[in-house]
């Protein structure tokens, strides 16, 4: 990742409405050229507010935004070399779809034969040939949604910002688009910047995520560093499925923590630990295993309280005696614990050990201080 | 459709839109033929209506000193109509970008003066306007001028007064349509390298061109028809088609020749909404 170029920087950008609505926190974040990149989190975490003061019609309250090394603050959005699909399409109802298309050619006053040539090829390009006399009312939300995207691409931005442009499309033609956006983006190698609240879209699309939570960005990774070694707890409950177990640190050596949860002692690879501060263990339920004999290193009992079909995987769901619930999950075919009690236990990379004084924590001070 | 009933029992049609087709037809059918029956009427020696078929009416309607007046009036209600756009476009955009409390204090700043008679509101204009008016006496004090002047009996002052009683009639229209006006297309419209000036022209312009022309047809029909703006303000010296009309039901006692212009002038009403409708023009946008 080293070697590649920087082409969106945001820098101790903030985001502050109305004087204490805090949208945006400290954001840092490096775009790589010719990646696909998704803010990731749930509704109200930043993720459109932030695309909004890439796109420029938001200003960053504090911090700054460089395309290409060049500060935008002082640029008006009309004179950004990024482009916009919006949400509800936003396609000007009065015109056909060629002139839609066509808008931004226009705007910079490209000869009219031109326009006509990379019009056409844009609409053959996301599969709209022969709609061009078409007025937006007359396409379908699929079909809506393609004249966006190619009236964003006209321009040749360097960056495409994406503001969960497929949210208003049914489950099939919302992955038949993941598709072809990918397909799009590599083809035209153009930077993608894309906003979703859909964990799956953003797994299977995505070069790299950036996950943010409440303003703060949380952790920007690739879809399987994400999954496999999530920074935080809110990341590791956010993405996927995991078991948690808080506890503290009791001992630490040079590769490994031992941790005391409320029901036994367990041993984690990590580094980077104090004695005696909170954590958290996070082991996902496809890693999860058992044993009929205590293992060394793991002193968790717990009884097995139901297993289900769920066609290609069986779940089985454990107690412990605190009554935590713990899930276990795996391939159809394979086996699943027996009735009756059971030691669980995991391989030693597979659970990842977790800071809980986290941003989420600093936070809470923070407004407390305020308070 | 529901149907209304009365103890169980269907109402025939005709009752339940009773009263409002008894109005319609009382107020409004009935007035009309009545006029245009008298406007193909004769007047014999001493003005009295004969029912006896004439075209004579709507021949003398283009003598050339009406057409004078015509022209006259259709000139004040162009100008009007103009500086009404002009006025009224920023300001309905205020209100519909304006948010709470001060969104209805400026919808109240149009409503309010509705609540006077437009007749009353254009005498404190004379008042205002005259030589020994507020302006000319506050004009004097300040020394920006050393005799009053006369800005009453002009022409400008007829458009001022028509300008002031219509400014709501456009205004209303104007902000139902801007007020509709999706925002996220003036982002898309700036995100696609358009200036502010080159959104309004492409986007914003074209997708209120509605309520334009339904405020311009507001406010252009009565000001045609607005005479008592011209007698107060204008003091005779800028007739409208009104004060024709009026002349014939009240002086001129030609009662017949007074209906056919009105006559004429409610065609051309009807022509111009015809054509706003024909233009693809949303009568939604008169209702405000």
């Amino acid at each position: 990742m080293e070697r590649e170029k920087v082409i969106v920087e945001l820098k101790n950008v903030n985001k502050v409405y109305g004087g204490s609505n805090h949208v945006v926190r400290d954001l840092n974040l490096e775009v790589y050229e010719g990646e696909f990149l998704t803010l990731l989190g749930s509704s109200g975490c930043g993720k459109t507010t932030t695309l909004r003061m890439i796109a420029g019609f938001e200003e960053p309250t504090g911090g700054t935004i460089t395309v290409e090394g060049e500060s935008v603050s002082e640029k008006e959005p009309f004179e950004r070399d990024v482009n916009t699909v919006f949400q509800s399409y936003a396609l000007f109802p009065h015109m056909t779809v060629f002139d839609n298309v066509a808008y931004g050619l226009r705007m910079k006053k490209t000869a009219k034969g031109e326009i006509k040539e990379r019009v056409m090829h844009m609409l053959e390009l996301v599969q709209l040939g022969g709609f061009e006399r078409r007025y937006p009312s007359q396409l379908s939300g699929g079909q809506k949604q393609r004249v966006a995207i190619a009236r964003a691409l006209i321009n040749r931005p360097k960056v495409l910002l994406l503001d969960e442009p497929l949210g208003a499309l049914d489950l099939k033609l919302r992955k038949q688009m993941q598709m072809e956006l990918k397909r799009l983006q590599r083809k035209l190698n153009i930077t993608f910047i894309y906003v979703t609240h859909d964990q799956e879209e953003a797994l299977t699309m995505s070069d790299r995520i950036a996950i943010m939570n409440e303003g703060v960005l949380e952790q920007v990774g690739t879809p399987t560093e994400i999954y496999e070694a999530p920074a935080t707890r809110f990341v590791a409950t956010f993405i996927g499925e995991t078991n948690l177990f808080e506890g503290c640190v009791k001992e630490t050596s040079a590769h490994h923590v031992s941790v005391v949860v409320e029901s036994g002692e367990l041993r984690c690879r990590a580094q980077g630990f104090e004695k005696g501060e909170m954590v958290a263990i996070s082991v996902r339920p496809e890693r999860m295993k058992y044993s009929a004999e205590p293992v060394e290193g793991y002193s968790v009992r717990a009884r097995v309280k139901e297993t289900v079909y769920v066609g290609s995987v069986l779940k089985a769901i454990v107690v412990l005696p605190n009554g935590n619930e713990i899930k276990i999950e795996r391939l159809a075919g394979q086996k699943l614990p027996p009735d009756g009690e059971v030691y669980i236990y995991w391989d030693n990379g597979d659970g990842k050990l977790l800071h809980l004084m986290d941003q989420v924590f600093y936070r809470t001070i923070e407004s407390v201080k305020l308070a | 459709m529901t149907r209304r009933t009365f103890r169980g029992k269907v109402l025939p049609a005709g009752l339940t839109i009773g009263p409002v087709t008894l109005w319609l037809v009382f107020f409004v059918a009935v007035p009309l033929l009545y006029a245009l029956v008298m406007s193909v009427c004769s007047i014999d020696g001493s003005y009295n209506i004969v029912y006896r078929f004439t075209a004579e009416n709507y021949r003398r309607l283009l003598d050339a000193s009406y057409m004078q007046i015509y022209g006259q009036s259709i000139f004040i209600a162009f100008l009007t109509t103009i500086i009404c756009i002009v006025l009224a476009y920023p300001f309905s955009f205020l209100i519909a970008r304006a948010a709470g409390r001060k969104k209805a204090l400026l919808y109240m700043l149009v409503i309010i003066p509705f609540w006077t008679n437009s007749l009353i509101r254009i005498y404190g204009w004379k008042t205002f306007l005259g030589t020994g008016g507020w302006l000319n006496e506050a004009l004097l004090a300040l020394h920006v001028i050393n005799a009053p002047v006369d800005f009453l009996f002009t022409r400008a002052a007829t458009v001022l007064g028509m300008v002031y009683c219509l400014f709501p009639f456009m205004v209303l229209p104007l902000y139902t349509s801007i007020e509709k006006l999706d925002g996220t297309l003036l982002e898309a419209s700036a995100d696609l390298g358009a200036t502010r000036a080159a959104t309004f022209a492409r986007v914003v312009l074209p997708l209120t061109a509605g309520g334009i022309f339904s405020g311009s047809i507001m406010v252009f029909i009565p000001c045609l028809g607005y005479f008592f703006v011209s007698n107060i303000l204008g003091g005779g010296n800028s007739d409208v088609i009104g004060n024709l009309i009026e002349r014939q039901f009240g002086k001129g006692n030609n009662w017949p020749l007074g209906a056919a212009l009105s006559i004429v002038l409610i065609a051309i009403t009807l022509l111009l909404v015809k054509l706003y409708q024909r233009c693809g023009g949303d009568m939604e946008s008169f209702g405000a």
